[in-house]
């Protein structure tokens, strides 16, 4: 964390961060439904690409994880990557916001832009990356406070002091990650409190606080019920139309289910990538097939 | 079967009886008592081990209680804690408690205010900020002070913090003298005094609340600071509003058990906080602490058995029960602000 961080933290101390909006002209309004038609042509350049990784190597020490993988990801779709354990799939997915920066001997070369801009050049700053850039984990982690503060936490670091503007951001954030009508009445409970499903339907809301335009969700039904499973996919479906979505998953169903695209990894690297419907029922490499039709894995 | 018996190999019959005859011994050995002496005798070793801490406890209370029940029968609880003075051994007598606990607090609180604060910001240092390296060079050192003999530290106030103290205070005084705009302020410093105690208790307790603290920011979920960090909070931000909160419980615990150390030290204030109890603010003067009566008492050539000599059960009696009532607090405040994380 440089320390340039601060006089960038103080620059976007304002409710709508307005630098965005000029820095990415978002087609994210003009073009909602969009990527229904792009699935199903099973095309890839139907709306603009927000994110693109170019040639990622990633080492852990010496062991490299990752061996040049490239994907763009587009405006409003829902991407997601597949893959047995350990290939990397979710090591890629923590490219996309330096979430790897965090973990000691890990080095990373190449190119990730964010609507253009190389998220790995020396001038950016995490901080406003990852405000951007949000994040759902694998298990639910809700911070040791209320619900209200939960979701407050991320608008506050950006300089909202103003209870009735949090107010509304936490509501709006809560509404966005259908979970507003469950938890209206114990905002002031601990988040510790809420069922599994509740909990990561309130880490995504805190993750929509920030209003980002990219969100990356590590597995994140992964230690619900099937209920909440499925709530979390209609809530994806929805948010689509508002984000750009990767979302790293092991149950496959639930990859063909809601995603647009699908990219198979494989020992750390990118074997096959195309729209989901073709993914799934026509894989062009024989190891994709493999994979997901259960033969190894 | 054969491994366990080559012999029979080589005579089929005898090893199929022999099949036979382990199966039965296997069916037998369901009430088999073979290993149940052992057992036994384990548990109540182990039982006994942990029952004597207990009962050094209750003979703690006990002998508290019995031998002070003599010195309240002669001096009520009023006078005890009523009046202003202690001065057991002067005649006519004076026996107010307050002014040993006004000592002991005064000595606490000010190694509290010290360590505290900075045994915290240590924490926090080491755990989320230190490099491995770092961390594994300072915290081993840290602990190394914690295993000072706590008399070195008492001579280390006399000695070295004490003059140290005093100088500084002289060449204050012309400074102090200005801003006051009185010339004849000359502030003093007693060669015994509460606030090299209180230094010194404050360097002692300070590895056991940086080592607590950063035992309880350690074990918070690397999950918690990603969820932190991944919603675009700095370092400082993931430590201070996410970590430090979550480890709350801990902090308390490592605090109140600081502070208890310090109420219940001894020979640091012994040996330099002084041996004239008085009820003051003043952390400059010469004080006494409940423990410092208890060492010079029983240190001295006061008679047993006289009502000088039972005051330093009832002493004993009342530091017993502030520590306890500590510990109590500790319990429940660890309790209030526990989180749960599996």
């Amino acid at each position: 964390m440089n320390t340039s961080s601060i006089s960038n933290l103080a620059d976007k101390a304002m409710p709508e961060p307005s630098t965005r909006k000029a820095e990415a002209p978002s087609a994210r309004n003009s073009t909602p439904q969009f990527n229904v038609a792009m699935a199903a042509a099973g095309e890839q350049n139907a709306t603009p690409v927000i994110v693109e990784a170019e040639k990622v190597d990633l080492f852990y020490g010496t062991k490299q994880a990752l061996k040049s993988v490239s994907i763009p990801f587009h405006q409003n779709t829902i991407s997601a990557l597949i893959g047995p354990s350990g290939c990397g799939k979710s090591t890629f997915l923590r490219c996309l916001n330096r979430m790897n920066d965090l973990i000691e001997g890990c080095r990373t070369e190449g190119e990730v832009t964010l609507s253009g801009e190389n998220i790995y050049a020396k001038s950016v700053d995490t901080v406003m990356l990852r405000q951007r850039v949000g994040m759902v984990f694998q298990k639910p982690n809700p911070f040791p406070m209320a619900i209200w503060d939960n979701i407050a936490y991320g608008p506050r670091l950006r300089g909202i002091k103003n209870k009735a503007v949090l107010g509304e951001i936490v509501e709006e954030s809560l509404r966005g990650a259908a979970l507003w009508d469950e938890v209206k009445d114990d905002l002031k409970k601990s988040a510790l409190g809420l069922s599994g499903g509740q909990q990561q339907r309130l880490c995504i809301a805190r993750a929509l606080a920030t209003k980002p335009e990219v969100l990356l969700m590590d597995e994140p039904c992964s230690a619900l019920d099937p209920i909440s499973t499925l709530k979390i996919e209609e809530l994806m479906r929805e948010l689509r139309s508002a984000y750009t979505i990767v979302i790293v998953t092991h149950n496959m169903q639930q990859a063909a289910r809601v995603s647009d695209t699908t990219a198979f990894f494989l020992l750390g690297e990118l074997i096959e990538r195309g729209a989901s419907a073709k993914m799934f029922t026509d894989p062009s490499d024989k190891r994709t097939e493999d994979y997901i039709t259960g033969r190894f894995g | 079967m054969a491994m366990e018996n080559p012999a029979t190999s080589q005579i089929p019959v005898a090893g199929g009886a022999a099949t036979l005859g382990s199966v039965a011994k296997n069916s037998e050995s369901l009430s088999a008592t073979r290993k149940k002496p052992l057992e036994i005798a384990l548990f109540w070793i182990f039982a006994l081990c942990a029952a004597v801490t207990v009962f050094t406890t209750f003979g703690i209370i006990a002998v508290l209680v019995t031998e002070s029940a003599p010195f309240f029968r002669e001096v009520s609880l009023a006078r005890f804690f009523g009046e202003k003075e202690w001065a057991p051994l002067f005649n006519p007598p004076h026996y107010g408690i307050f002014s040993l606990v006004c000592g002991t607090f005064l000595v606490a609180a000010g190694a509290a205010m010290f360590s505290l604060p900075m045994g915290l910001l240590a924490a926090i240092y080491l755990s989320e900020y230190a490099s491995p390296r770092a961390r594994n060079i300072m915290k081993p050192v840290l602990e190394l002070l914690a295993g000072v003999p706590t008399v070195v530290y008492g001579y280390f106030a006399l000695l070295f913090i004490t003059p140290l103290l005093q100088n500084v205070l002289e060449s204050m005084t012309p400074t102090l003298q200005r801003v006051t705009g009185n010339p004849n302020l000359f502030p003093t410093i007693e060669v015994f005094n509460a606030l090299s105690a209180s230094i010194a208790i404050a360097i002692m307790t300070l590895p056991l609340v940086a080592s607590l603290c950063e035992d309880s920011l350690r074990v918070v979920p690397r999950a918690l600071r990603e969820g932190a960090y991944a919603l675009g909070a700095t370092k400082m931000e993931v430590s201070l509003k996410v970590v430090v909160p979550a480890a709350l419980s801990g902090i308390m615990a490592s605090f109140i058990l600081a502070v208890s150390r310090a109420v219940g030290e001894t020979m640091i204030v012994a040996l330099a906080a002084g041996a004239s109890p008085k009820i003051t603010l003043n952390p400059l003067e010469s004080i006494q602490t409940m423990t410092g009566y208890i060492v010079q008492v029983s240190m001295g050539d006061v008679p047993h058995g006289s009502i000088g000599y039972q005051t330093i059960f009832a002493v004993g009696l009342v530091l017993f029960c502030i520590t306890v009532m500590m510990n109590l607090a500790s319990i429940s405040l660890v309790k209030k602000y526990r989180h749960k994380y599996d």
